[in-house]
């Protein structure tokens, strides 16, 4: 994985950063103002292994600090656990909440720190978007988990003999989590492409949007839908 | 140069700690009376019921057999006892598939009617907290697409994610604030010809087997009284949207939420405290992905071993997709360390299902997980040998072509 890091930008780059962070429907509800009281630092497990702070987040959208948010939506963003264990703030401020709105504002930007936080999640975006469920057996693979141990392998050797030993019948599935008909994949791509997440992924890796807009079109035009 | 804090994780922290680092005592004592009268925060339930009295969406009404619980601010939570719709993780199904198997299992032994659907997708919450590529209406679009394949069958959803159940409880938050997401999210579904439905209740599968505790121990065929278990409670499940979780005066004096300690003293196990209860697991969405240094330290260092040093428990018991497989999974490698780690994780719905006889590889699917279980299940009474051969032989049969699936008939064979 490549650590994102904060390249220098223009104050009018900066402050049109933060004006969409701002504009976003979610950022009423999530901050309040900041008593710099740290408890969500106190309860937050990025803080006890990152130099990361959802208070100085929080205090530096507050303040409008432009250069210290600029810090923080390139970096610092991407080491937050998204827990919420710092929604116990005393002012009603969600910090996490916080956070995905301004990870989100740095991929629609297509932030180059964005790109490289993202780097070796690829295959997982494609695998929920063109798929409809996250994680599938087949991507235990001892190779992706080392550190996991030998069970892996076990799991990888044996995958489609063990999956038809579940008792559940939309389990016995390999490539994705459990069963799913092509009339739900092709609503849940239709919701892709009317809400922008397409674009959002143009931004941040041309080459997966590619690929899933290939994937998409396909079963879309197998069943006659033509999105423009 | 300071010392290092004890309560800080990471290489320098001591290995000798106690449950001295935090005063057990104190929170034993103490205990938190609630008054829904009091609460901080409005009844968003209320506004999802004018909402419709507006006209503005179909609230799905959770069915006449149900049970009443408490929930954080002293309210009233309806919790469904049959007729389910089951909206499945991908984590669960794809990683640890006896988490799920043990749900329907469950379902099935205690007769309550439910349907696994093949029109439900993932709430896509993982990817969305892992790499942020996507957007609220999208979010929104997709729970909503789920909530009325649910409405349709005329079942009532039951979330089995955490994360899916925490996640969903935001968009109803977003969905009621405002009205232009509404209006956008109906249209989208409008064009797949689907209402806009929302639950009255959010709930977690957790809930309803915290609901159905009595009727799992009248069933139970282990005793349980020499087996001591830990509580990971997950923090999409109680942190996230804090209002719709289910708490007890019985239970740690109301301070924490009741799910799967209540069950456990139920079923006649101990439950031990620790300290670190409050910290997540370590998974962090994109961290367990991409940065899993941070999630193997984190589990260890920060749950694993303080549950062993201060509890010393035969089994962590945990209600989520990520919490069981990133406690269990980051054991390996602290045990390649010497680490003192080596507990067994499961979700509470396996471990109810093995209280009730379950079969530990057909129905809990155990071969799926890492750290070493065996230990526990012969302390449960459980012959795992037996039972592996028993599924050897079914695997022999799936080899052979005789069968081609293992069915739920033969998962209760004797």
């Amino acid at each position: 994985m490549t650590v994102p890091v904060v390249r220098e930008a223009t104050p009018e780059r900066k402050a049109e950063i933060f004006g969409k962070v701002v504009a976003d429907v979610r950022f009423q509800d999530y901050v309040h103002g900041c008593y710099e009281c740290g408890i969500c630092v106190a309860a937050c497990p990025s803080a006890r292994f990152y130099d990361f702070s959802p208070r100085k987040i929080t205090q530096a959208v507050c303040r409008e600090d432009l250069d210290l948010f600029w810090e923080h939506v390139n970096v610092d963003v991407w080491n937050c656990s998204q827990c919420f264990s710092c929604d116990r703030c005393p002012r009603g401020n969600s910090p996490g909440g916080l956070i995905t709105i301004m990870r989100e504002v740095a991929v629609t930007a297509g932030l180059r720190s964005a790109k490289e936080a993202l780097e070796g999640g690829e295959r997982v975006v494609y695998k929920i978007m063109s798929t409809g469920t996250q994680v599938s057996p087949d991507m235990l693979q001892p190779e992706a988990f080392p550190d996991w141990g030998p069970d892996v392998q076990d799991v990888s050797r044996n995958l489609d003999l063990w999956r038809r030993a579940l008792p559940p019948e939309t389990l016995h599935t390999t490539t994705t989590a459990w069963e799913i008909d092509d009339k739900t994949l092709v609503e849940l791509y239709l919701i892709w492409h009317m809400t922008g997440v397409l674009d959002m992924i143009k931004a941040v890796d041309e080459g997966l949007h590619m690929i899933l807009n290939d994937v998409m079109e396909e079963l879309l035009e197998d069943h006659d839908i033509v999105v423009s | 140069m300071s010392s290092p804090d004890p309560n800080r994780g990471g290489p320098s922290a001591p290995s000798t700690l106690t449950a001295g680092t935090i005063p057990l005592e104190v929170v034993h004592a103490r205990s938190f009376t609630r008054n829904p009268d009091l609460a901080p925060i409005e009844d968003i339930r209320e506004e999802v019921l004018k909402l419709e009295a507006e006209g503005e969406w179909i609230v799905q009404r959770v069915p006449d057999d149900h049970t009443e619980v408490t929930t954080k601010y002293g309210r009233t939570k309806k919790i469904p006892n049959r007729h389910t719709w089951h909206h499945k993780s991908c984590g669960q199904c794809g990683h640890i598939p006896g988490y799920s198997t043990a749900i329907f299992w469950l379902n099935r032994e205690l007769g309550t009617e439910y349907n696994d659907p093949r029109d439900q997708t993932s709430c896509t919450a993982w990817n969305y907290y892992a790499s942020a590529t996507s957007n609220a209406p999208a979010q929104a679009a997709v729970a909503m697409r789920n909530f009325a394949a649910a409405y349709e069958t005329g079942f009532y959803p039951v979330i089995h994610c955490g994360t899916s159940y925490g996640h969903y409880k935001e968009v109803r938050e977003e969905l009621v604030r405002h009205p232009d997401l509404r209006a956008q999210v109906r249209d989208i579904l409008a064009k797949m010809n689907k209402p806009l439905v929302m639950p009255e209740e959010m709930i977690h599968y957790s809930e309803w087997i915290h609901v159905m505790r009595h009727e799992i121990r009248k069933r139970t065929v282990l005793d349980l009284s020499n087996i001591t278990c830990v509580v990971h409670p997950a923090c999409h499940y109680y942190k996230l949207v804090a209002e719709d979780a289910i708490y007890d005066q019985e239970i740690y004096g109301g301070q924490r939420t009741a799910i799967m300690s209540q069950l456990l003293e139920t079923l006649g196990a101990k439950v031990a405290d620790y300290s670190t209860w409050f910290d997540c697991c370590g998974f962090g969405f994109r961290h367990v992905l991409v940065q899993r240094d941070f999630t193997r330290s984190f589990a260890t260092l920060r749950k694993i071993e303080r549950m062993k040093e201060e509890a010393n428990p035969d089994v962590t018991i945990t209600h989520d997709t990520g919490c069981v497989t990133t406690l269990d999974k980051s054991q390996f490698a602290a045990k390649a360390h010497g680490r003192n780690v080596g507990i067994p994780v499961m979700s509470e719905a396996q471990f109810a299902a093995l209280a009730m006889g379950a079969h530990p590889y057909r129905v809990c699917q155990l071969h799926w997980h890492s750290t070493d279980y065996r230990p526990l299940l012969e302390k449960m009474g459980i012959d795992w040998e037996k039972a592996w051969a028993e599924f050897e032989s079914d695997l022999d049969r799936l080899r052979s072509g005789k069968t081609e699936f293992l069915t739920w008939d033969d998962a209760n064979a004797k």
